[in-house]
């Protein structure tokens, strides 16, 4: 490379900043010709008919341009320096502050129904982050600790809704006995995932979720006799505090307590139900860390012959990888059997899936404290925008590729050892 | 002589249709050092991945111990206490070295765990200041170290160790080699190497065995085989002036 060109390219990048904006532009005309350029519309024969719009096909390959060489021009062509934005001292407190982050956010938890208890919107999505702050962890474990990439998450927590609701309708059976056999029917199912996949990594694996996860969903549309259908499980009993009902009625849990009826005491039962399952998630994969089992996975990650060389049974420790991940995602499922009183094949697509894993992924692979971060700002985001429909998956694009610029490895990517010297050997 | 801790007899192992090892007879007896040497790409590796099943013989026998080996899964090879420092050394990247030691102690009995630390803190001192050190960030010598105390981490009957001098500064391919003696005489450690430095390993080696193209063309103790023309000239005198001193 000439002198020249790496003094004018230390001073100002035009040229450079041209190419990579004119190279942007043309992958954008490729892209936004089809997809905004053109439109098919219904004329008033009822054929479809194209109508074009150029204009705001012009104006977005514009933006591109403009965007694109601004950012060449800025930042150069490496990636964006964010870290460097953000001066040391600020950085140093927000690293200490993070210590305290876990137990404060713990706390808040604990306290959001004393706090918003007058906020029925609040609550529920209080129950909805929770939810997924626990999928977020179930996937952890297969996910994160033991590096086996799962597309089809969607499927436990369905197998564990539609147990919890078969279980319920049928044989009205109380929650407190259903949720460990959903937790069980789920489990077992993730063996069976596992068994196919013992010797698949990474694309072919998830290949091979993905379509498990499909292959459920199928399986409840079409057995209309066992699943209903389409027309999914509805009257799905709702929860009791142990076994009193929440209702304005004698025997029910407000009149045992004295209280005044009020259908919120349900959504706050529900509220910390899910707390103390997630709780539980959270707890035990923590102390699954410390184990020979938690061990042998996030090992397995790194390398399956050498822990092979080292005595590690791979198959019994990815199926139990399989198998935990699921019976959280079983757990989960019940939860969520119980809270709607309704489920349908409608709530567990692949979507679902991706979410979860777009949780583990942002919030950083292996860190709890990431995943419950990221499953609030996932689903706090979605809310947040929620008035602006159109543009919600633009703006939560834009994040989430912000965020991966600013952090490649997730929020939290620092991986705390399990093992310290001088510790007491399990 | 009584029977032999490992024995190999006509191990023939396919990478699909390449044949890789071509009837490799082989013996190791508890409390010896032999030294396999060879070309790159003759079969050492292989043959030292044979013995953990992966790949697997598709013909002959392997018995270690007096029990057959040779259909058994690599997990409970391992558990046998043989234990191996892997060519690519294969260490866990992201776990720290104390968790790495950690993990080579999965088959031995978790009591004397801090006591094995110990161990091989003193026989590799460089280990003990990087104890929380993530694996991935120590230095490539660092890291052959690391694999051989994990494997050590096992209280291994067998060691088996694929070119540990590799990458390594010729003063500490030297403490290498003067470590797995050391474990030999003290601990009555067999061992099991393979080595491109020739000259070193034969000199260390009790025995030892050339591989050529997968079959093994010479074998005798290791001052035999240094002394031998063909060794001289297919693997000492093109790098290793010294062995004309020895
Ligand atoms: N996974 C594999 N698939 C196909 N062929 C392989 C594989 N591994 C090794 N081989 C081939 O088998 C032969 C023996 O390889 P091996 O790794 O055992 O050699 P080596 O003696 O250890 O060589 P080096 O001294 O370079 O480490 C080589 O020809 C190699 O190309
Ligand atoms: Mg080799």
């Amino acid at each position: 490379m000439s002198n020249e060109a790496a003094r004018s390219s230390r001073t100002l990048p035009l040229l450079p900043a041209l190419k990579d904006a004119t190279l942007s532009a043309l992958v954008a005309c490729g892209l936004f010709f089809f997809m905004i350029g053109l439109r098919t519309e219904q004329g008033s024969t009822g054929a479809l008919e194209i109508t074009t719009r150029f204009e705001t096909f012009a104006m977005l390959v514009a933006l591109v341009f403009a965007g694109s060489f601004l950012r060449t021009l800025v930042f150069g062509r490496g990636p964006i320096p964010l870290g460097r934005a953000i001066p040391p001292s600020l950085a140093r407190q927000v690293a200490s502050a993070s210590r305290f982050a876990a137990p404060a956010l713990l706390i808040f938890a604990l306290l959001v129904p004393v706090l918003f208890y007058q906020n029925r919107y609040l609550l529920d999505l209080g129950i909805l982050v929770l939810t997924y702050v626990m999928l977020g962890w179930g996937l952890n474990i297969v996910v994160g600790l033991a590096g086996l990439l799962d597309l089809g998450y969607v499927a436990f927590y369905a197998v564990g809704a539609y147990s919890y609701a078969l279980l319920a309708t049928h044989f009205h059976l109380s929650f407190w006995i259903c949720l460990p056999l959903a937790g069980i029917l789920a489990a077992f199912w993730g063996v069976l995932l596992g068994f196919p996949v013992l010797r698949l990594r990474g694309d072919y694996l998830a290949i091979v979720t993905l379509a498990f996860g499909e292959i459920i969903r199928l399986v409840l549309l079409n057995w209309q006799s066992f699943t209903g259908g389409p027309n999914g499980i509805s009257s799905i009993p709702r929860p009791s505090f142990f076994g009193l009902p929440f209702a304005d009625a004698e025997g029910s849990f407000s009149w045992t307590f004295g209280l005044e009826y009020s259908p919120t005491h349900r959504v706050v039962f529900l509220f910390y139900l899910i707390l103390a399952l997630a709780l539980l998630t959270n707890w035990v994969t923590i102390r699954l860390r410390r184990l020979p089992i938690g061990r042998a996975w996030e090992a397995m990650r790194e390398d399956e012959i050498a822990c092979r060389s080292l005595g590690i049974n791979t198959t019994t420790t990815k199926l139990t990888a399989f198998a935990i991940g699921a019976m959280f995602g079983g757990f989960a499922g019940s939860f969520f059997a119980t809270r709607q009183g309704f489920i349908s094949p409608e709530s567990f697509t692949f979507g679902e899936s991706a979410l979860v894993l777009a949780i583990v992924v942002l919030g950083g692979m292996g860190s709890q404290l990431g995943v419950a971060v990221a499953a609030l700002v996932m689903l706090g985001g979605f809310e947040l925008f929620r008035e602006f429909q159109l543009y919600r998956m633009l703006v939560f694009g834009f994040a989430m590729v912000l965020i991966m610029i600013w952090r490649p490895r997730g929020l939290v990517s620092t991986r705390e050892p399990s093992l310290y010297l001088g510790e007491r050997k399990t | 002589m009584t029977e032999p801790l490992l024995s190999i007899r006509g191990v023939e192992t396919f990478y699909g249709n390449i044949m890789a090892l071509k009837g490799i007879d082989l013996n190791v007896n508890e409390g010896e050092i032999v030294t396999l040497i060879g070309a790159n790409g003759s079969g050492k590796s292989t043959l030292m991945m044979t013995i953990f099943g992966n790949p697997r013989a598709s013909k002959g026998a392997i018995t270690f111990d007096g029990r057959d080996i040779t259909q058994m899964p690599s997990h409970e090879i391992a558990r046998l206490h043989i234990a191996q420092s892997p060519e690519g050394r294969r260490i866990f990247p992201h776990m720290t070295v104390l968790e790495n030691l950690q993990m080579g102690a999965t088959v031995a009995d978790p009591t004397h765990f801090d006591e094995d630390v110990k161990r091989v803190c003193t026989l590799f001192p460089l280990l003990e200041q990087r104890m929380r050190q993530r694996g991935g960030t120590l230095s490539g010598g660092e890291q052959q170290m690391l694999a051989i105390a994990r494997a050590l981490m096992s209280r291994p009957r067998l060691l088996l160790l694929d070119e540990p001098s590799l990458g390594l500064a010729p003063m500490l391919a030297q403490q290498i080699f003067r470590t797995i003696r050391e474990l030999n005489v003290r601990d009555r450690l067999t061992v099991f190497l393979v080595e491109q430095n020739a000259f070193h390993a034969l000199k260390l080696a009790h025995r030892g065995y050339v591989i050529v193209n997968g079959e093994i063309t010479l074998s005798g103790t290791g001052h035999e085989l240094l002394a031998r023309p063909e060794v001289r000239a297919a693997y000492l005198d093109g790098g290793r002036r010294e062995a004309h001193g020895a």
